[in-house]
């Protein structure tokens, strides 16, 4: 009896469901490869499946976050955040060594970074405004810098993939000399910190919650809800620039095309594994983070079982179709009915909700 | 002044004049900058049709999820995958035109089905369902092939460039002899398409109760309509007109490839939305979608005539122009608030 209700408050805690989905993947990549969880230092730096999986859901983690609060705040989702990456890296590279391919710097390296990430968040103040002030449906509004971004972003490198031919710009999305951990974990694990800083430490991460379980009754109680929707989405814009610049850092270069290709869905994966509601209020940032880890798995393991980069939205596509079905409460009222029915004396009360 | 006149017609009628005299006005505007290059034929106008004829359909049947309070961002992709099934089945696999359409036609209802029972029945976000639609249809467009098919069917190549020929308007060529306009078959399919649904959201029952759903969907269903068998008939008949759209599309451009049609949901919408089409719901009709499709077509004509600039500032204006409609949308909606007309707050 005692087990029974421990197991149904571990199956009814907000985490059960994420982490789950993590075990199912990792659980299958061990059995396909036994040495899956072993970790080496070669030449100085870790290496090993586990430690590539979270080095490359970095970008993923950061981008989660933003996105979290987005649809925690709104209710809506930011589906410009990898347009808005590759205008972030456009940016940064095409300040640092202009529209050829180069190995010189014409500024300095920490000022172009910083101007990167200011475009970002101007875009994700843009989105923002569109959706705080002039209230245009998140989706809607953040669909013109989905199209447009890399328009902008071809613009700005007149339409070359620039490479930097330069040993420190390596750095951000590889490995720093003598650090042993790659440089995107430091990142994302520096940008998680800060973040839940934030929210935890002020009263910020209620205010969200608030305004995105009711943004009138937020602002009937003295919130300045709009204020609050639209500091959601320039945040946004600043993880979808951080995550630019790891990504333009791993590949050296800036190609406008493909730079965060597909990762928006991705992103809004991570957050609907992680066990937020789509439509605003309650959110979990460790949820999300677990989220963006699985996805990263899933994504590993996926290319290991020989399906190609083309390929793969098949398969995340019939993930999320599964998640969102799962959560979705005509869905448990369909299966609570259904269940009744076959039992005959199920309890009519709880099957009503 | 405008003020007032803004208050004795309705702003959807308003906006409809917008984008009807921003077309003209762009149209001049052509006429007269490329003079040199014979903008002013009758062929070039006719030109924005036929390049444009998957996209009309589209347009129309996106006017129509929009009215009905969803959108569909899967549309895109449902073409390329119509395309590419087009080509694999009628070149790898041998099989005749008419089948081969059917096939595709079949899969897009399907297709649309599905994506309505999740959105009708399960009630998840249109937005989130047909993303993943997006994904999906585009994954396996990579999936039937990730090389690209040309078509070479002899009966689609007939069909493709048969051309129609006007028995007016036309000029006399430098041999002497008179050409005269004309347009391809995929032009009358979306000219059909969109008369159908002209009368269908004008006319019939459906098309009044998509317009009752999309407006207010609480009223609709105390009006004792069936909002969600409404709602998913609006996608299965979506999935055809997508199916439908890849099939003009593959027309133009015979053959399928994985890259194929990106963007093309955002074109639709934003055609939708130039023309006056709410994104709110209830609100439009497909003849300014028709003018919306035809304004982008403008914008492209301007960029090939001007020959420097590069495909991509195409993207950049039309966003630009749907960000401009949009934020208008939202002025004007919300002055009708203020009168205590509609409210929009949930």
């Amino acid at each position: 009896m005692k087990i029974k209700s421990i197991l149904r408050n571990i199956s009814r805690h907000s985490m059960f469901f994420p982490i789950t989905c993590l075990i199912i993947v990792l659980v299958i990549n061990l059995i396909k490869t036994p040495t899956f969880f072993h970790v080496s230092i070669n030449n100085g730096v870790l290496y090993g499946y586990i430690i590539d999986i979270l080095n490359r859901a970095s970008e993923l983690v950061i981008l989660a976050i933003g996105m979290t609060l987005v649809v925690a705040c709104s209710g809506g989702t930011d589906i410009s955040v990898g347009a808005v990456s590759a205008v972030a890296g456009a940016i940064t590279i095409y300040l640092l060594v202009g529209p050829m391919s180069s190995g010189d710097y014409r500024m300095p390296y920490v000022l172009a970074i910083l101007l990167g990430l200011l475009g970002a968040v101007l875009c994700g103040m843009f989105n923002g405004f569109l959706i705080a002030r002039l209230k245009i449906q998140p989706m809607v509004a953040t669909l013109i810098l989905y199209t447009a971004g890399r328009g902008i972003a071809q613009v700005i490198t007149q339409g070359f993939i620039i490479y930097v031919r330069k040993e420190e710009f390596k750095y951000l999305g590889n490995f720093i000399p003598g650090i042993p951990v790659p440089t995107p974990i430091i990142i994302a694990t520096i940008v998680l910190i800060l973040t839940n800083l934030l929210l935890k430490k002020t009263a910020l991460g209620l205010y969200i919650q608030t305004v995105g379980v009711n943004r009138r009754a937020a602002k009937l109680v003295g919130l300045n809800s709009s204020l609050f929707i639209f500091l959601v989405y320039a945040f946004s814009g600043l993880c979808a620039g951080i995550s630019g610049m790891i990504i333009t850092s791993r590949v050296y270069s800036i190609d406008a095309n493909n730079a965060g290709l597909n990762i928006e869905l991705d992103a809004i994966l991570a957050v609907a594994i992680g066990g937020n509601r789509l439509d605003g209020g309650k959110f979990s940032l460790a949820g999300s983070i677990v989220g963006a880890i699985t996805i990263q798995a899933l994504t590993t393991t996926l290319y290991a079982m020989k399906v190609t980069a083309d390929q793969l939205p098949v398969y995340k596509a019939i993930v999320v179709v599964f998640i969102v079905v799962i959560q979705s409460s005509e869905f448990k009222r369909y299966i609570g009915k259904l269940l009744s029915r076959i039992t005959k004396h199920g309890d009519r009360k709880q099957v009503e909700v | 002044m405008i003020r007032r006149f803004r208050e004795k017609i309705d702003p959807n009628t308003f906006l409809l004049l917008i984008t009807i005299t921003l077309f003209v006005l762009m149209y001049i505007a052509g006429i007269l900058i490329f003079r040199d290059k014979h903008f002013g034929r009758v062929q070039v106008f006719l030109n924005l049709f036929i390049s444009n004829g998957g996209l009309i359909v589209a347009a129309v049947s996106m006017t129509m999820v929009l009215i009905s309070g969803g959108i569909d961002i899967s549309i895109g992709s449902v073409v390329a995958m119509t395309c590419m099934l087009l080509a694999w089945m009628m070149e790898k696999q041998n099989i005749g035109i008419i089948p081969a359409i059917i096939v595709v036609l079949i899969i897009g209802v399907i297709f649309g089905f599905f994506q309505g029972l999740l959105i009708a029945y399960l009630k998840i976000q249109p937005f989130i369902v047909t993303l993943a639609g997006m994904f999906f249809a585009r994954g396996m467009t990579a999936i039937i092939s990730t090389d690209m098919i040309s078509i070479k069917n002899e009966a689609f190549l007939k069909i493709a460039n048969a051309k129609l020929y006007f028995p007016f308007g036309g000029y006399v060529n430098r041999s002497g002899d008179i050409v005269y306009p004309y347009i391809y078959p995929s032009v009358v399919i979306g000219l059909v398409v969109l008369l159908l649904m002209f009368f269908v959201l004008k006319y019939s029952k459906f098309g009044r109760s998509i317009y009752a759903v999309g407006g207010n969907e609480q009223s609709a269903l105390l009006l004792g309509l069936n909002v969600r068998l409404t709602k998913l008939k609006v996608y299965v008949l979506n999935g055809f007109f997508a199916a439908l759209a890849g099939f003009v599309f593959c027309l133009n451009t015979s053959g399928g490839f994985v890259e194929q049609a990106k963007g093309f949901e955002m074109e639709a919408i934003a055609s939708s939305v130039i023309g006056g089409t709410l994104l709110t719901g209830g609100v439009g009709n497909v003849i300014g979608s028709i003018f919306g499709v035809l304004i982008k077509g403008t914008i492209e004509t301007f960029i090939t005539f001007q020959g420097t600039l590069s495909s991509w500032w195409t993207k950049i204006v039309i966003a630009a122009l749907l960000c401009f409609f949009i934020v208008l949308q939202s002025i004007l909606g919300s002055s009708k608030d203020k009168k205590g007309k509609i409210s929009k707050d949930h």
